[in-house]
């Protein structure tokens, strides 16, 4: 039997998620400021409304749902799946009143792509886009890739025992500190320091590129945004390419992939425990993985042969690979180059390694590295156990963080978030193919969107079908929640309807 | 004669089939060039937009990103070159619009596999200017209006608060 939600749910529902929307209107006084500071009138009275209105939501829905109960775990999660829908549809209205978006939907899945970091985008003219906007869209990136909860949970968040549930049910499984408040503000802690050191060596290696010195800073600070939370977007239309520049490359390269490392390994690295990065499993696997996937791309280019000589081949694939497999999505080469000049073979190894995806606890989507190393592991248990006599005792150890024995739960776990992105892929791709895409085009922009990568073989445009917009935006929301509180949403709706 | 008329015009047919593997003079958007970029690579083209962002001085020449309105290409240049452009598109400016006549490259081997075009002559159709930025009225009056909003919230928000 199914009980239907009491009143007290939908209290502490309304009353967390109004918390949240306050805090999301509070960021976005940062774009204003800068709007103003930079001259952009309009642009400045965009956020205004903006924060108004999303102002106006949070502190009705904090007072007629008032409650000083704590939540629990489906309450939790329901809270940080409305928060991430509540979320996209006020942080769009600023972008929707800039006049770059062709419909609020298109500024909705624009909000929704910044705070997943996934970097596909429907903006029209970005290169005359202000740069209050464009801040914006880098910040949600930076806020989204932490995590909206985190961000309520270490900036107002107190003594809330019912964070813990949050700040699971917004993927993120693993504590790096006991305490999930002093975890989310040592998140915090790491992403500003990073941030201040790589806006300053983004910005000088602008200004040595011939970059205006604001613009330099401007640019650094959000490619960092962007890179370190494996989001994708940049301030200028031609993404990456702009710059033609190796330095930027290399520099944002580092960035990804600092990114794509769980913050428990950034914990250890800041407290001096450098040996745990060669004995992690997701670093192992992660290695392998960009070693086999990069094996398959130069291959696949190496047959088609579309670049000049092999270190070109080298510096346009691997910049590719790895802004894919971090799920970061910065490119070098025009969207329409992938179908055009890559083939198939090295398609399909960019495909796998996009669909992987980086660290647990870090900023990147994707299946992710750990289950990856648990389902290897266990794969490599069963084998063992076929080939040893049959009274032996097989046990199995990985280490992450701390060496663990592998039990069946733990497989069971890993297996069916696997799957479910699968299955998310897959769908996403037969829709892709009802509107009349390829197969390849369909996979390729479904894993980008369901991993949170944001490369785009060009399906992704402002005059994509309406239908084909939500497919992606629902893939990039589920994705970055990892499911469980996407699935205990329509558990609760279930609930409400059919419940007794 | 009849003969000599067949000739010429066969001729002509095939001069004119074989002119773009020389020139093409017409002018192309970006949307063809990335389209087409096996075609036209190597090959002089014509290309007009508008430069957006930074002109980026590299030694003795500049990248210029120019944006036809469907893409931007970087356009390698000389730096004279680069001084004649005054304006860039940004959001305070409407870039110069250039007409670029130089080689397109898909991965040009100077420039790290990207794809640019080496200009060989530019020439301004247009000058950029400032974008003098008017005050929205409907925006300055939504926020008057949302401001006495909120301030009715929040004298509600505390009645039931004291209450």
């Amino acid at each position: 039997m199914i009980l239907k939600p009491q009143l007290q749910d939908f209290k502490n529902i309304g009353y967390y998620s109004g918390r949240i929307i306050v805090g999301i209107s509070l960021t976005m006084l940062v774009p204003m400021v800068v709007g103003l500071l930079f001259g952009e009138i309009n642009p400045a009275l965009d956020f205004l409304i903006g924060a108004e209105i999303a102002l106006f939501i949070g502190l009705i829905l904090t007072r007629l749902c008032f409650t000083k109960k704590d939540l629990n775990w489906m309450q939790g999660m329901v809270v940080v799946s409305l928060s991430w829908l509540a979320a996209m549809l006020v942080g769009a209205i600023p972008l929707y009143l800039s006049g770059h978006w062709g419909s609020y939907l298109d500024a909705c899945f624009e909000t929704m792509s910044g705070f997943a970091t996934t970097g596909l985008t429907l903006a029209r003219d970005i290169d005359h886009l202000s740069y209050a906007h464009n801040l914006w869209r880098h910040l949600i990136m930076f806020i989204g890739g932490q995590g909206i909860v985190v961000v309520a949970v270490s900036s107002f968040a107190k003594g809330l025992s019912g964070a813990f549930k949050m700040y699971v049910g917004e993927a993120r499984d693993e504590k790096v500190l006991p305490n999930v408040i002093y975890t989310a503000r040592f998140i915090w802690l790491v992403s500003i320091v990073y941030l201040i050191l790589s806006t300053l060596v983004l910005g000088t290696v602008g200004i040595a590129n011939g970059m205006k010195p604001v613009n330099a800073f401007f640019h650094g600070a959000c490619l960092f945004m962007a890179a370190f939370d494996t989001g994708g977007f940049t301030p200028q239309s031609q993404n990456m390419l702009y710059y033609h520049s190796l330095a930027f490359e290399v520099i944002t390269i580092v960035i990804m992939l600092l990114g794509a490392m769980n913050f428990n390994l950034h914990y250890r690295i800041w407290t001096g425990d450098r040996r745990e990065i060669w004995k992690n499993i997701e670093t192992r696997t992660l290695s392998i993985t960009i070693l086999l996937t990069f094996l398959i791309v130069v291959i696949g280019l190496s047959q088609v042969g579309s670049y000049p000589s092999a270190l070109i081949m080298f510096r346009k694939g691997f910049y590719q690979l790895i802004s894919g497999h971090t799920g970061t999505g910065y490119s070098t080469i025009y969207a329409r180059q992938f179908i055009d000049e890559w083939g198939n073979l090295a398609i399909v190894g960019l495909i796998i390694a996009m669909a992987l995806g980086g660290g647990a606890c870090s900023t990147a989507g994707g299946i992710k590295m750990l289950r990856l190393g648990v389902i290897a592991e266990a794969l490599k248990q069963d084998v063992r156990r076929i080939i040893l006599p049959e009274r032996a005792v097989v046990e199995q150890r990985l280490h992450h963080l701390k060496e663990i024995f592998l039990e069946d739960k733990q497989v069971r776990a890993a297996l069916l978030i696997t799957v479910s992105y699968l299955v998310l892929y897959g769908i996403g791709t037969l829709i892709g193919m009802f509107y009349g895409y390829s197969f390849l085009e369909s996979l390729f922009e479904s894993t980008s969107a369901a991993a949170n990568v944001g490369l785009s073989c060009g399906i992704t445009t402002p005059g994509m079908a309406a239908g084909l917009k939500l497919t992606y935006i629902v893939q990039m929301w589920a994705g970055r929640l990892e499911f469980m509180s996407v699935f205990t949403l329509i558990g609760f709706f279930v609930a409400v309807v059919k419940g007794k | 004669m009849k003969r000599a008329i067949i000739l010429i015009f066969f001729c002509g047919a095939v001069c004119f089939a074989h002119l773009p593997a020389v020139c093409l003079a017409g002018q192309i958007s970006s949307t063809e060039l990335i389209n087409n970029a096996k075609e036209y690579d190597g090959k002089s083209v014509v290309y007009v937009g508008e430069a957006v962002g930074d002109v980026m001085v590299r030694g003795d020449f500049a990248w210029v990103n120019v944006n036809d309105g469907e893409n931007a290409i970087g356009v390698w240049l000389n730096k004279e070159l680069a001084g004649e452009i005054q304006f860039t598109g940004s959001y305070q400016a409407k870039g110069d619009r250039l007409d670029i006549t130089g080689v397109f490259n898909r991965n040009c081997v100077q420039h790290g596999g990207d794809m640019d075009i080496h200009a060989e002559s530019i020439r301004k159709m247009g000058s950029g200017r400032l974008a003098g930025e008017e005050l929205d009225i409907t925006k300055r009056n939504y926020v008057f209006v949302l401001v006495a909003v909120l301030c009715l919230t929040f004298i509600f928000v505390r009645r039931r608060k004291s209450a």
